[in-house]
């Protein structure tokens, strides 16, 4: 999950598709993000590595549209709609979610524990 | 109150080490009930009636308090060793003393400025007798000496001339203070410049005079030199008498006895006497005017304190560990003083709001009664001095005037803060025509009058204090040292001067680049989508 420079990024993803909820004139989606290549990267309680600058996801409202969809808090978005998530400002991030002629989000998410189940698969099968 | 205590006289043995010229003098006291006169060194805090036992001549210079009592005139004859109506040989010393110190000091001012006087002369006019004397003395020998000569001439009257006034400015001012020792560096400074002297005038003597030299350039330039290096050591003095202690470098703290009002100063490398000079000099710029009646309650709670046990000596006399029983005796006092449920805080604590209170009230009625005295009057302009003459007055007139109409309210004040003897009629209506002509408000004039100012504020006679003495351990022409302890007595209180050192500064120094501020957010913040 940490960004060395000049190197790939390789993470596990997962593929989460959110369905934005029309609530009166807005569409949301019912997450908070949290930072951003702008904002101090010290203060993410859900970064394991303190200077990684990536979007985080903070927050779920509880029956919100992301919530149905299986987006857990603390996960880090890696992109959205095809647009990278890792090297954004806090405001891209946030306008490339919120686009309003787009219904639908289609998220790569990342966290600790799909890195933990593939290894965890990768052992438990014998070599045949 | 304490101005008559110099006529109650207290057999006083002083603890102060004979290298200080100044001794204090002692007194004989008669006062049998009152506690120890305020000099006095005795550790003990209370004083004890007990019956004179019999004394040991080394002890009598602690004990000579404690045997007083009722009987004392009638029972004792010798306490110090002399009777009452003899005289000891210390009276005789402190007679003499006193005459030739009333004598001295006068005596030894004129002294000085006649002996200066004496070497400016000799200074000055040794130049010029060395260019006038070969012209008197062998004028048919000498060469004339062209432009070179007279060149010189100039130059040996305008560094005269400046060297007159350089003298002038820095030795003939008007002495303010008579010292008890010689001033060291100047005394050294006049030694200097006559051995200098007499040796140019010796070589002269010798090589010129007596030889009979005619080459007069010689002679001139002999005579320019003279005066160049006088100037030298005028520079010198400079630098000894006045540039030297312009640096920092001690740190006196001087408290006051009677009631602890403390400063601190910075002085430069001063003896001990100048030192003290100093310090007067900013007492009486500094410290709020001493005022013995605010001291009363403190004493009157003391005399309380001791008033309210008796010893009772059931042993009798003739026991000969004397002082055995005093130190037993002041113990019981004090244990059973310690015992004894003291409500005085109590009484303290509500005296002193209510005397606040009190204060506050006065103090506003004060200020309302001379704010509105203050608009009873009005400065007239000038045009209208021309076209009105009708009830003019000068400033001293509108005084007076409007004066009664505040002074019953700052009498009150004056006698509730105790400060009524510091200020006289006479003195409140000059101050308050001085602030009328100087346009001042209400509230200038009434500053000198809230607050007690300093000692230069009141009028001349309140400077009782021309007449200080210096004690010290150390001598007092040596300089200040880290640790310095001395005492400058007054006739009401003294001042308690400690100093130390200014430590050694270290400093270092770092480099900020100015465009090395910058700045980044510190900011988490979550937007919701």
């Amino acid at each position: 999950m940490s960004f060395v420079p000049g190197q790939p990024v390789t993470a596990v993803v997962e593929r989460v598709e959110i369905q934005k909820l029309r609530q009166g004139e807005n569409l949301i989606l019912g997450f908070s993000i949290g930072g951003g290549i702008d904002q101090d990267p010290g203060q993410n309680p859900f970064s394991e590595d303190k200077s990684d600058k990536g979007i985080y996801v903070t927050r779920i409202s509880p029956k919100g549209p992301a919530d149905l969809a299986g987006l857990k808090m603390g996960d880090k978005i890696m992109q959205v709609n095809g647009w990278d998530m890792t090297m954004v400002t806090h405001d891209q991030a946030r306008k490339k979610l919120t686009k309003k002629r787009e219904d639908v989000v289609r998220l790569l998410v990342t966290r600790k524990s799909l890195e933990e189940a593939v290894k965890h698969s990768k052992c438990s099968y014998p070599k045949h | 109150m304490s101005s008559n205590s110099l006529l109650c006289n207290s057999i006083l043995f002083n603890f102060y080490s004979t290298k200080s010229q100044q001794q204090p003098p002692q007194e004989r006291s008669r006062d049998r009930h009152k506690s120890r006169s305020k000099d006095s060194r005795s550790e003990k805090s209370v004083t004890i009636n007990t019956p004179p036992a019999e004394p040991l001549l080394g002890d009598t210079a602690v004990r000579g308090e404690q045997v007083q009592d009722d009987n004392w005139g009638e029972t004792t004859t010798a306490i110090t060793g002399t009777s009452e109506h003899s005289l000891s040989q210390e009276d005789i010393v402190r007679i003499t003393k006193d005459l030739e110190d009333s004598v001295g000091l006068d005596c030894r001012r004129y002294f000085t400025r006649t002996l200066a006087i004496i070497l400016g002369l000799l200074v000055f006019l040794t130049p010029l007798a060395f260019l006038v004397l070969p012209h008197i003395l062998w004028p048919d020998k000498l060469q004339s000496c062209g432009t070179a000569c007279e060149g010189l001439f100039i130059s040996v009257a305008f560094k005269l001339l400046i060297l007159l006034l350089a003298v002038w400015a820095l030795f003939f001012r008007p002495a303010r203070a008579g010292l008890p020792r010689v001033y060291v560096f100047r005394a050294l400074l006049a030694v200097l410049v006559l051995l200098f002297v007499i040796s140019y005038w010796l070589f002269y003597g010798v090589r010129i005079l007596d030889s009979q030299d005619e080459n007069y350039q010689g002679i001139v330039q002999y005579a320019v030199s003279l005066v160049d290096a006088l100037l030298f050591i005028h520079y010198l003095a400079i630098v000894l008498l006045e540039l030297r202690q312009l640096q920092p470098c001690y740190s006196v703290c001087v408290t006051r006895s009677t009631d602890g009002e403390t400063r601190h100063y910075n002085l430069g490398q001063l003896s001990i006497q100048r030192a003290a000079l100093a310090i007067i000099e900013h007492y009486y710029c500094d410290f709020p005017v001493h005022n013995p009646a605010l001291l009363s309650a403190s004493k009157s709670r003391a005399a309380k304190h001791l008033a309210g046990l008796k010893v009772y000596n059931v042993d009798g006399p003739g026991n000969n560990t004397a002082a055995g029983i005093a130190h037993s005796q002041s113990r019981a006092m004090i244990a059973a003083a310690a015992r004894r449920r003291d409500t005085s805080h109590n009484e303290l604590y509500y005296e002193e709001a209510e005397h606040e209170r009190r204060v506050r009230k006065r103090r506003a009625r004060l200020v309302v009664a001379v704010e509105e005295a203050f608009t009873h009057i009005k400065r007239m302009q000038e045009e209208e001095q021309k076209k009105a003459p009708g009830d003019v007055m000068d400033p001293r007139e509108a005084a007076q005037a409007i004066f009664p109409s505040m002074a019953r309210a700052l009498q009150k004040y004056l006698r509730t803060t105790k400060q009524q003897h510091c200020h006289s009629m006479e003195s409140i209506q000059q101050h308050l025509a001085f602030c009328i002509t100087n346009n001042m408000t209400p509230k200038a004039f009434l500053e000198s009058y809230l607050t007690p100012g300093p000692t230069v504020q009141y009028s001349r006679d309140f400077w009782r204090a021309r007449q200080w003495t210096l004690i010290s351990e150390a001598s007092v022409t040596s300089g200040l040292k880290d640790g310095t302890i001395f005492l400058l007595k007054c006739v009401d209180f003294s001042l308690v001067v400690t100093s130390k050192k200014i430590p050694y500064i270290q400093m270092s120094e770092e480099y900020i680049d100015p465009k090395s501020h910058k700045f980044v957010l510190r900011l988490q913040s979550e937007t919701s989508v």
